[in-house]
């Protein structure tokens, strides 16, 4: 467990050099006494109200609606033979990044946007684009939006992977023959067992639509932005002064975030009860099926959005002009590909090999640990393991700052070697999640025979598991390097604004440049994973994972 | 009385550091001195990269400076020249005072004096430059004091600006000539204006032109704002502002966060007036296809802000001769003229033509033109930019009393 303690520790120090500025501490910049300035000027910021309040009711409301769906999807496709294989068909969502997700969303649904210009002005009356807020609602409607668009497909396979433990066959098979339909049965008796296993990447989702930056910069309002959005702000700031506000304000996220966790232990609780009551009652009104339907028809909107999204932006990639109100661009061409391509190749070549090598250093960890998980024998998972978990639940603003002093003063601030380190805390627990079950799955008969033929435990490691597994290391590893494609914030601390992505230029981008440009970087952000995903896909599969109840 | 032997007392002193280091120094020598240290180098030049010509523009800088001088140069997008603001302080807090990472950025205004202020440059260099000779130092004067703040050498001069506002012809028939006149246009035509975030620099210098405008005494503006001053002079900005808010698009609730993506808000249909640093923005846009071809351009009758945009070396950069090459061939005539060139960049040259030899002055009299181009004559007044203080008190300002 070194490689996770790795990992923790630079987090843990992070953490502590943001909380020290939260409390006025930081010599570099005259701060040598401990004091709660920061946080009364934190507090006296004239946005700070509103910024709280919107922070929390885009963070629960994505995460919430995302569950809701995802759940209600389940129930939904587990009684239909072709619901398993929508679990493939929303894949490639998960593989784009968020942020080429919410560049797309943002022509998609401003007011002279895909839509609109579709049925304007022939259907609407609209000549000039109605003058009312979608984009940057003060709600952060379209910011929950472009959320779920990603978290729902998260957790409908994490649900799906977690389905795949249970006996989902078998016990839908007997609430129906006590008159339950498919969806009610499953909301009673799939989904209680199965919740344990979804609980963390719930939480995962919770802490991340809280702290989201990227998303928030690009949909969200601005004035006042989410408070992770102004805590980078402050960093931004050329007056130093303002980073003890900024540290404030990362930790106030990270106290958000903490109890927002708190708070979904405690109401799943009551949700447990008022379900078990439920169950109890024996209530067989169908109302699941409804929910189920509803969920998804809306999954099914979600990923039509997710699409014209990453569409539209590969339209506008080739458009030589498209005003509104036209549906189409007037013009399409290469040129402006052609004439873009030195600018994106150097950005492409870093996210690709940044990528490769996060993804490889994490592999390596990964398959240590689960190999030495395997031949500490029967002792269950290691102890520590838990801390994998902390880069997916600790806000990225609340330890990346003091992360970036510790980086400047080791000088490996900028190097490709910080960023490549900065995306590990972030591939490794994705790569874990998605290898580990299906390596436990693996059955031990086939280790089992090799070693009574003679082969000692490295050569069953090369020989028999690592080729039968090949296919599941290969989507794992192309999971984690979305992960890495997608990372924002973590290339542009770590990477000093020096270590250019796909990402981070497509989000500096996003700010206001020419559509068209923005265009090709969102869709270059989209392809690069989706190709490694497909690549990955298409390997034969070689082992059947040893299951106790089925697939559906 | 008082403030204009402060300015003299000003000039004496600027012509003084300017004077001192040529006297010192034999210039030539000095200067192939620098080209043979620069030779090798890569300069990291910090700049905004919210524009895709002026990326471009960089990037040939680049590949100009490498072919000849042998510097190479990368451009390192940022969002917001505070970022590297922030990571000059970050690294002297934590000790690195030589082999910095910002070896030359893209400045001007607070980001200027805040930088200088915490002794944060190297220089003065900018008179060290060969082509510093052809600089318009008499009616450019913002080429010398940028934002009421002398610079001392601190920077070098590469770009000017020039509030101007971009219009389509087609939909608007009488161009607003005051600040007044634009908020009662806006109150005729309700959310077909806007003006970028008040936090981006765009979005400040609309609002300074109000100030400028409105201003019982426009001449306090040039020295630091003081409490008192600053409620007395601001009063009827915040009047004007009160009644031009909800006729704004979105009813002044939400703003674009820079100059294009207030563009892209005139391209998408959505706005009718944009306001730009950049006078040839009309020109350089419809050519581009970012903007339709019947874009053209106005300015107010009293005249609207200009300044000019900076380059300045870090005190830790680690290619300091490699940036003071870069800074030079920024100045020099074929490069102005190229800058200048709408189909290029399109921004004003920061040189005097009357200092430059016949076939350089030939080159920006043979530069293309556009019908959304407006000539020198047309661009009136340049209005000067208050001094920083003012921008940061009526940023917070703004915040205080329209955010909620």
């Amino acid at each position: 467990m070194f490689a996770v303690g790795a990992f923790a520790l630079p987090i843990a120090a992070g953490v502590a050099g943001t909380l020290a500025p939260a409390f006025g501490f930081l010599p570099a910049i005259g701060g040598h006494a401990l004091t709660l300035d920061p946080w009364r000027e934190l507090v006296r910021w004239p946005g700070f109200v509103s910024s709280v309040t919107l922070t929390i009711a885009t963070g629960v409301a994505a995460t919430l609606l995302s569950l809701i769906v995802a759940l209600a999807f389940a129930a939904w496709a587990c009684a239909r033979p072709w619901g398993a294989r929508a679990s493939a068909w929303i894949a490639p969502v998960l593989a784009t990044p968020h942020s080429a997700f919410a560049i797309g969303l943002a022509f998609v649904i401003a007011p002279s946007g895909w839509i609109v210009r579709a049925v304007s002005p022939w259907l609407t009356g609209f000549d000039v684009p109605p003058d009312v807020a979608t984009v940057g609602h003060p709600s952060g409607a379209a910011l929950v939006l472009a959320l779920m668009m990603k978290e729902v497909p998260y957790l409908v396979l994490m649900i799906a992977g977690a389905s795949a433990q249970v006996p989902v066959r078998e016990s839908l098979a007997i609430a129906r023959s006590l008159g339950y339909r498919a969806a009610d049965a499953w909301f009673a008796t799939v989904l209680p067992r199965i919740w344990r296993q979804i609980r963390l990447p719930v939480c995962a989702v919770l802490a991340f639509s809280l702290s989201v930056v990227d998303v928030a910069l690009i949909l969200g309002p601005s004035h006042p932005p989410t408070l992770a959005v102004q805590a980078i702000r402050w960093f931004a700031d050329p007056d130093v002064r303002s980073w003890f506000p900024a540290a404030a304000a990362a930790t106030l996220q990270l106290a958000i975030v903490v109890a927002a966790i708190a708070l979904l232990l405690g109401v799943e609780r009551v949700a447990a009860r008022l379900g078990l009551a439920r169950i109890e009652h024996g209530r067989r009104d169908g109302a699941g099926g409804t929910v189920a339907a509803a969920g998804a028809t809306f999954l099914a909107l979600l990923v039509a959005l997710a699409g014209a999204s990453i569409a539209g932006m590969a339209l506008w990639s080739f458009a030589s002009q498209w005003r509104y109100p036209d549906a189409w661009p007037s013009g399409l061409s290469t040129e402006g590909w052609m004439r873009r391509l030195d600018g994106l190749a150097s950005p492409f070549a870093t996210t690709l090999a940044v990528g490769a090598v996060a993804v490889a250093v994490s592999l390596a960890l990964v398959l240590a640990c689960l190999e030495f998980e395997q031949r500490r024998a029967k002792r269950g998972p290691p102890p520590g393991l838990a801390l994998l978990y902390v880069p997916l639940l600790v806000p990225q603003v609340a330890f990346l700052f003091g992360a970036q002093v510790l980086l400047v003063r080791t000088g490996w601030d900028g190097a490709l070697v910080a960023v490549v380190w900065a995306h590990v805390i972030f591939v490794l627990p994705y790569l874990f999640l998605s290898l580990a079950d299906p390596w436990r799955a693996l059955d031990p008969r086939y280790a089992r025979a090799a070693a009574s033929l003679g082969a000692g435990p490295w050569r069953v490691f090369w020989r028999v598991k690592l080729p039968i597994l090949a296919k599941p290391v290969a989507i794992a590893c192309a999971v984690a390097f979305a992960v890495s494609v997608g990372q924002y914030l973590p290339t542009l601390f770590a990477g000093n604004g020096r270590v250019p992505t796909l990402t981070t230029e497509a989000v500096t981008l996003s700010s206001g440049a020419d559509r068209r440009v923005i265009g090709a970087y969102a869709v270059l952000q989209a392809l690069l994973p989706l190709a490694a995903y497909l690549a990955a896909a298409s390997l034969p599969e070689r082992h059947r994972p040893r299951r106790r109840g089925s697939r559906s | 009385m008082v403030d204009r032997l402060l300015r003299l007392c000003t000039c004496a002193v600027l012509f003084a550091a300017l004077a001192a280091p040529v006297r010192a120094q034999s210039p030539d020598r000095d200067w192939s001195d620098v080209l043979a240290r620069a030779r090798g180098q890569t300069v990291h030049w910090n700049a905004w990269a919210g524009d895709e010509k002026t990326n471009a523009f960089i990037a040939w800088v680049g590949a100009e400076v490498e072919r000849r001088h042998g510097v190479k140069v990368v451009h390192v997008k940022l969002k917001d020249t505070a970022e590297a603001v922030q990571r000059v302080v970050a690294e002297k807090a934590a000790g690195r005072d030589g082999g910095g990472s910002v070896d030359l950025v893209w400045i001007n205004g607070p980001n200027f004096l805040a930088m200088k202020e915490q002794k944060l440059l190297y220089g003065p260099y900018a008179e060290r430059l060969p082509n510093w000779r052809y600089v318009d130092t008499v009616r450019k004067r913002s080429n010398l004091i940028d934002f009421t703040i002398p610079h001392e050498g601190y920077e070098s001069p590469w770009r000017m600006a020039q509030i101007v506002f971009v219009h389509d012809s087609k939909r608007v028939r009488d161009t607003p000539k005051s600040v007044v006149e634009l908020a009662a246009w806006a109150r005729a035509h309700p959310g077909r204006f806007t003006h970028p975030s008040v936090r981006n620099f765009l979005g400040a210098t609309f609002l300074k032109q109000a100030l400028a405008e409105l201003a019982p005494d426009p001449s306090v503006l040039q020295r630091p704002a003081t409490d008192a001053a600053f409620a007395a002079t601001t009063a009827p900005l915040w009047a004007w502002y009160d009644g031009l808010k909800p006729a704004l698009w979105r009813g002044g609730t939400q703003f674009p966060e820079n100059g294009p993506a207030q563009r892209q808000l005139m391209n998408d249909g959505e706005i009718d007036i944009l306001i730009s640093f950049n006078p040839s923005e009309a020109a350089v846009s419809a050519s581009a296809g970012l903007l339709p071809d019947s874009v053209r351009t106005f300015v107010f009758a009293r005249g609207t802000i200009g300044n000019t945009s900076f380059v300045a070396i870090p005190y830790n950069a680690s290619a300091k001769e490699g940036a003071m090459v870069v800074a030079d061939f920024l100045l020099e005539p074929a490069t102005q003229a190229r800058a200048q060139d709408h189909r290029q960049m399109g921004n004003f040259t920061v040189l005097d033509p009357a200092k430059l030899a016949p076939e350089d002055r030939r080159r920006f009299d043979e530069l293309p033109r556009h019908p959304a181009l407006p000539s020198l004559a047309e661009l009136g007044t340049t209005l000067l930019e208050p001094h920083p203080s003012w921008m940061t008190r009526i940023t917070a300002e703004w915040e205080r009393r329209y955010t909620h």
